[in-house]
Parts: C-alpha cells; sequence; structure tokens
C-alpha cells in the first residue's frame, strides 16, 4: 500500500481551528448527516440484530442438541398463546431458520461492514470531509430501521402454517408463493425491499464518494485497500440488489395480484425465480467478505509493520471476484436438472475464483513473512480470519464440482462450509476491524487482556460448533430439519457445547466494551504506531466532528 | 478557484456520478424483469430443461427417415385444482427416427360445469428437447371441456434425426412425453 505522507500537523492544525460544532443530541443522532455518526448507527444495529440473530441461533442449537423435537410446540404455542399443533412447532423451526439468515445477512454483517465501517472510515481514508450525499447517507440508516421491524414483525403474523415467514432466507417459490398464505412472507419480502433500497442508495454514495471525493494526490491505484474493497462492494450491491428487488417483487405479486411468473400453472417456472435469485445471491456472499477482505489487509500491515505485500495484486485480485462472482450463481442451484455441460462450465467458473482468492491469502502472509510482528487483539483475530476463511475456502473448492454437490447439496456440510466463511470467516474480520478501530472511533482503548480472552474462546466456541458439521454433512444430515435420526446424535450434542462456549466468548466482548467506554485508557491519534500509515491515523481518536476542512495533501 | 465556486463543482459532478449509478441501477431492475421473456426465449431455442420445439407440416415433410427407431412414452398428469382424467390412449410406442406419429390423449371432465384447462410439457431425458419436433398439440391452445365431455386430443409429433448426429443424444433409446394440465384461472395472466 502506498505509504500516506501527510504528517499529523498538517492535517491537525486546520481541523482544530474551526469551533467543533456538535449538534444537539436529537439533531445529532436522530437526523444525522454527519458519517461517522450514521457509522455509530449502523454499528449500533448491526449489534443488536446480532445479538438477536445470534440468540435465535441459540434457540435453534437447543432444539438440535439432541435428537427428537424438544421445545418447538412450547415455544410456538408460547407465541400463538394457545396450544400449537406438531406442525405449528415444526413451522416455527422454519421461521427461526428464516429469520436467522436474513438478519445476520441483512441486517447484521451488512450494515456493520458496509454501513459501520465504511461509513466511518471510506471518507477519513481518502481524505474527505464526508460522504458525497450525506442526507441520503441518513436515509440509509433509516430505511433499514423500518425493514429490521418489518421483519421481526411478520414472526407475529400467519404465514401458513403458523405464524411466521417460514421460507427460508432464499424465499423460493413455490414455497413463498402458493406455499405460505398470510401476511408473514408479504412483510418479510417488504422487509427485503427496504433493506435492499438502502444498501443501494448507500452504494451509489460509496461510488461517488470515492470517485469524486479523493483529496489532491489520492489517485485510485493510492487508494487504501479498505477503500477499494467497499468501491468493489458498492458495484455488487448496485448489481446485484436491484435483480433481487425484481425478483421478489415478482413473488410479491405472484402471490397477491394474480401474475404467474413462477407458477407452472400460469406458464411461469419456479426454477426461473432460482436463477434470479443466485444471481443477486452470489455477488451476495463476496459483498458480506470483501470489507473484511480490505480490513484485514490493513490490520495485518499495521502489525506486520510492513506495507502490504502486491497492493496492486490485491487490489485488482477483489475486482476480480467482483467480476467472476456475477457468472458463478447456478452452482447453488447444481440439482435443479442442469445439462452436464453447464454444470461443467459453472464448475470451472466456480473453481477460478479460487485464484485471486489465492492470491490474497498468499499476499497477506508474505506480508507476515519477515515483519515486525505483534500479536495484539485486532492481529489474532486476522490471522484467524486468514485461517478460518480458508478453511471454509477449501470446503468450498469441494462443493465447487457439479458431481459431488449432488451429493452434498443442502447437506450440513454446505451449512459448515457458509459458517466457515462467513460466520467465522466475515465475523472474524468485522471483530479484528472493531478492536482496530474501536479506541479511533470511542477515544477509549480496549482491554487487551479481555480482547485475546474473547478471541481464543470464541475461536474455540465456533470451531466446536462448525467442525463436526462437517462429519454430520458427509454422513447424510440434511439442513433445514429440525429432527434427525439417532446416528447423528453425537457431533450435534457437541455442536450445541460449542455455541455455549461462543456465547460466553461474547459475554466477554460485551463486558469488554462496557469497561472500555467508561474505564478505558484515553487513545492518542495514532496508537498503532508506525506501522498503521492510512489517513485516519492522522486524526485525533475519536476524529473531530469536521475533518479535512483543508484537505490533505497526498505525495 | 474561489472556494464556493468549487464547492459547486464538485457537487454537479457528484449530482453526475450519482445519477449514473442510481441509472445502473435502475438497468438492472429492467434487468431482472427482461430475464423472464429471455429465460422463456432461451428455453424455446435451446430445448432447455426438455422443452420441446415446434415445426410446421411442410418442414415435417422435408425430413429424412432413418433407418433406426425411438422408443416413446408417454405420461399424464393432472394438477390437484382440476377435476379431469387424463390418461394417454397407449402408453409406449415405437417410431422410426423421422417419421411422424401420431398419440392420442384422452381427457374427460368429470365435474358438472365447463372447465377450460392448459397444458404444459416437457421430454425427458432433457437434452433430447431440441430434437423433438411437434407439428400439432392440444398443448398450445387451451382445451375447454363440457360438463362429463370426453375428448381425444392428439399429438402430430417427430423425432429430429439429427439427434443421432449429437453426442450428448445418440445414446438415447427412449424419450418420455409428459403433459401436465393445470386449470386456466381467468384472472392469471402468464408471465
Amino acid at each position: 500500500m502506498t505509504t500516506i505522507a501527510a504528517t499529523p500537523g498538517e492535517v491537525h492544525a486546520d481541523a482544530e481551528e474551526h469551533h467543533d460544532h456538535v449538534p444537539p443530541f436529537f439533531q445529532r443522532w436522530f437526523m444525522s448527516t454527519n458519517h461517522k455518526d450514521i457509522g455509530t448507527l449502523y454499528l449500533i444495529f448491526a449489534v443488536v440484530a446480532g445479538i438477536i440473530g445470534g440468540a435465535i441461533s441459540g434457540l435453534m442449537r437447543m432444539e438440535l442438541a439432541e435428537p427428537g423435537i424438544q421445545y418447538l410446540q412450547g415455544w410456538a404455542s408460547m407465541m400463538q398463546g394457545s396450544a400449537a399443533t406438531e406442525d405449528q412447532g415444526l413451522h416455527l423451526w422454519n421461521v427461526l431458520i428464516t429469520a436467522h439468515g436474513l438478519i445476520m445477512v441483512f441486517f447484521m454483517v451488512m450494515p456493520a461492514m458496509i454501513g459501520g465501517f465504511g461509513n466511518w472510515f471510506v471518507p477519513i481514508m481518502i481524505g474527505a470531509p464526508d460522504m458525497a450525499f450525506p442526507r441520503m447517507n441518513n436515509i440509509s440508516f433509516w430505511l433499514l430501521v423500518p425493514a429490521f421491524i418489518l421483519l421481526l414483525g411478520s414472526t407475529f403474523v400467519p404465514g401458513g402454517t403458523g405464524l411466521g415467514a417460514g421460507t427460508g432466507w432464499t424465499v423460493y417459490a413455490p414455497l413463498s408463493t402458493s406455499g405460505s398464505q398470510g401476511p408473514a412472507v408479504d412483510m418479510a419480502i417488504l422487509s427485503l425491499h427496504l433493506a435492499g433500497a438502502s444498501s443501494i442508495l448507500g452504494a451509489i454514495n460509496f461510488i461517488t464518494t470515492i470517485f469524486n471525493m479523493r483529496a489532491p494526490g489520492m489517485t485510485i491505484n493510492k487508494m487504501p485497500l479498505f477503500v477499494w474493497s467497499v468501491l468493489v462492494t458498492a458495484f455488487l450491491l448496485l448489481l446485484a440488489l436491484p435483480v433481487l428487488a425484481a425478483a421478489i417483487t415478482m413473488l410479491l405479486t405472484d402471490r397477491n395480484f394474480q401474475t404467474a411468473f413462477f407458477d407452472a400453472a400460469g406458464g411461469g417456472d419456479p426454477v426461473l425465480y432460482q436463477h434470479l435469485f443466485w444471481f443477486f445471491g452470489h455477488p451476495e456472499v463476496y459483498i458480506m467478505i470483501l470489507p473484511g477482505f480490505g480490513m484485514v489487509s490493513h490490520i495485518i500491515a499495521t502489525f506486520s509493520k510492513k506495507p502490504v505485500f502486491g497492493y496492486l495484486g490485491m487490489a485488482y485480485a477483489m475486482v476480480a471476484i467482483g467480476v467472476v462472482g456475477f457468472i458463478v450463481w447456478a452452482h447453488h442451484m447444481f440439482t435443479v436438472g442442469l445439462s452436464v455441460n453447464l454444470k461443467m462450465y459453472f464448475t470451472a467458473a466456480t473453481m477460478v475464483i479460487a485464484v485471486p482468492t489465492g492470491i490474497k491469502i498468499f499476499s497477506w502472509i508474505a506480508t507476515m513473512w519477515g515483519g515486525s510482528l505483534s500479536f495484539k487483539t485486532p492481529m489474532v483475530w486476522a490471522i484467524g480470519f486468514i485461517f478460518m476463511f480458508t478453511v471454509g475456502g477449501v470446503t468450498g473448492v469441494v462443493l465447487a464440482n457439479g458431481g459431488i454437490d449432488d451429493a452434498m447439496h443442502d447437506t450440513y456440510y454446505v451449512v459448515a462450509h457458509f459458517h466457515y466463511v462467513l460466520s467465522l470467516g466475515a465475523v472474524f474480520s468485522m471483530f479484528a476491524g472493531f478492536y482496530y478501530w474501536f479506541p479511533k472511533m470511542s477515544g477509549r482503548m480496549y482491554n487487551e487482556l479481555l480482547g485475546q480472552l474473547h478471541f481464543w474462546i470464541f475461536f474455540i466456541g465456533v470451531n466446536v460448533l462448525f467442525f463436526p458439521m462437517h462429519f454430520l454433512g458427509v454422513q447424510g444430515m440434511p439442513r433445514r430439519y429440525a429432527d434427525y435420526p439417532e446416528q447423528f446424535a453425537y457431533w450435534n450434542e457437541i455442536a450445541s457445547y460449542g455455541y455455549a462456549i461462543m456465547g460466553i466468548g461474547m459475554l466477554v466482548f460485551f463486558a469488554n466494551i462496557g469497561y472500555s467506554l467508561f474505564a478505558g485508557r484515553r487513545a492518542e491519534g495514532n496508537y498503532w504506531g508506525e506501522g498503521a500509515t492510512t489517513l485516519e491515523w492522522t486524526l485525533s481518536s475519536p476524529p473531530p466532528f469536521h475533518q479535512f476542512e483543508t484537505l490533505p495533501q497526498i505525495k | 478557484m474561489t472556494e464556493a465556486a468549487g464547492t459547486s463543482q464538485i457537487q454537479s459532478r457528484n449530482t453526475r456520478v450519482g445519477l449514473i449509478a442510481a441509472a445502473i441501477g435502475l438497468a438492472m431492475l429492467a434487468l431482472g424483469y427482461a430475464a423472464v421473456p429471455l429465460y422463456e426465449i432461451f428455453c424455446r431455442v435451446t430445448g432447455y430443461g426438455g422443452t420441446t420445439q415446434v415445426a410446421d407440416a411442410a418442414q415435417a415433410e422435408t425430413v429424412q427417415v432413418a433407418s433406426s427407431t425411438m422408443s416413446v412414452r408417454f405420461d399424464s398428469n393432472v394438477s390437484s385444482a382440476l377435476p379431469w382424467d387424463f390418461k394417454p390412449e397407449t402408453v409406449t410406442d415405437k417410431v422410426s427416427i423421422g417419421a411422424r406419429d401420431m398419440a392420442i390423449y384422452i381427457a374427460k371432465n368429470r365435474s358438472d360445469q365447463p372447465i377450460t384447462g392448459t397444458a404444459t410439457f416437457n421430454v425427458t431425458p432433457v437434452s433430447a428437447g431440441k430434437y423433438f419436433n411437434k407439428v400439432q398439440c392440444f398443448c398450445f391452445t387451451e382445451q375447454t371441456l363440457k360438463p362429463g365431455q370426453t375428448a381425444r386430443m392428439p399429438v402430430l409429433y417427430y423425432v429430429d434425426p439429427a439427434i443421432l448426429e449429437d453426442p450428448d443424444t445418440q445414446g438415447i433409446k427412449e424419450i418420455t412425453l409428459s403433459y401436465t394440465f393445470y386449470p386456466v384461472d381467468p384472472d392469471k395472466k402468464g408471465s
């Protein structure tokens, strides 16, 4: 990465001469146009959504801890206030997996990565005073709140067999059309519309900001890698989300206005929905991981006290991943009856993605090679990310084979794979970024001991939780069921213990946030020292309310 | 350049880039909808998913009859929402590849009111769709049956001899032609 030679003094002098006028509470947090405040709102939102989505997975692990149906019927009765049938209990299971998936994807990972860290650090890293469209930024955030309320509210209205939308996060027709009567699925679809609109507006904002508002001297090929990653992500959002919007709008009209886009009786085809969904869905998984790539690059470089190895290769590998991500979608639907030739193409194209991904992993390791390493909390999370993401990547190459996928499709092997790249990959990178930038955002240092403790407990927990799922998948345990035969009992029990360990790790995390906010040591401007070279380290911690009123010069 | 002029210049540049990005988003939305007819055309042209081809009678005349034969099975299904009986007259047939053949399906309306139905269709193995030509079929139009009425519904088809040249299909010895009848909902418009 290019070293950015704006000395702290140059930038500071101007920023602090201005009165740092901070608006009153309501105006500041509810009508905010400040990218840092909106970023903070996004992060708080993501933490709240993460707690809810994580609690839901806790309910799922509780039910799956042993064979048979233990709790579902009771929970369903509790929710509807009358005795639930067995089917209504099982419907609740579908509602839980649907809610867990949608919340984690749309309301936890995306808001945290793009809305939170993106908003906070993209303008600062390119030397801009704010985002290009600050008011639109506000709309982006506040669209997310009603979207989340709609999704949570859908759990309490009829959705076919029982309360809530039980369609899976993919909302496949015909389960989501003729298979789910009642308003719950309509509410969930509208929730996706709002969340999608929020992300599209955010993407337009990031693209404009990054193209137009870079400080003098900050050429495209000098941009920090995190900015690159958000730029690629914004393009993926802009190209993929409208297709989802089209597909779910068709679902909505199929449900309510007698169209037959996905209804064979009217000449439609449910497989078309799957094509449209995955044309969005595959870029979506890169949307969730690319900003993490960017953050990890900065963290590895900072704690190796070396510029990142192969900057241009790193940047263009992300562009390549983004481009190839659009032409591999059908590997999610190998079992719908694709021809041998198509399966061959999608297998080969999918495996090609391993090349730019391999370049990135190689470059991170090469950055550490010969560096002056220090294993602070953000660094251990980043190394954990590389390790876990690589494991998930390897199982991904296995699943990319159309022939193997015929056997593995919809088994726990797939669940293990995507949790290794997302729940361990994306989430590890977010924790890495959080510890890296938390003192910059809050002005208070986190507690190093608690941070390390959080990492190790969480690391052990998620591996005990997700690694056995590989075994279950290879043995043929299908996903999306509340019950399973005796033969799968052993590893399911282990996985549920893993969840409990991970939960303890999260308690340490919240303890750390609480401790740091109230009793943390005050952080100076550049608390990481010489390895931290991007523009945010030239500012105070927290940065002034308005930064860079005179633009920094990048040499 | 004064600072105010610089600010307004950057604002107009921002507006331009923002509008271009919004236009890209709208174009992708339109593309999502365009996928519906494009997907249908794709299936029709390539025979994808076992979509059969339509040939006119003049075309059918010119087809060379090959010496080998193909076994054809006839399959019938009825949507649970349609109170009809629907069966092929004969379940299997052996035809010379390239020769036209007529198959008859028999449908009966079991209800006491007239009902209009329409049939969807494909063949398996799906790779044979490209070579399965229909000259005439009851599935091209909607069918109305009066209460209790029984109708004989013909399909005139031939198997294109090119099926013997294609490495993906030359091993095929048997093709299954399948129909599923659905009621026509007057409110529902096809995509």
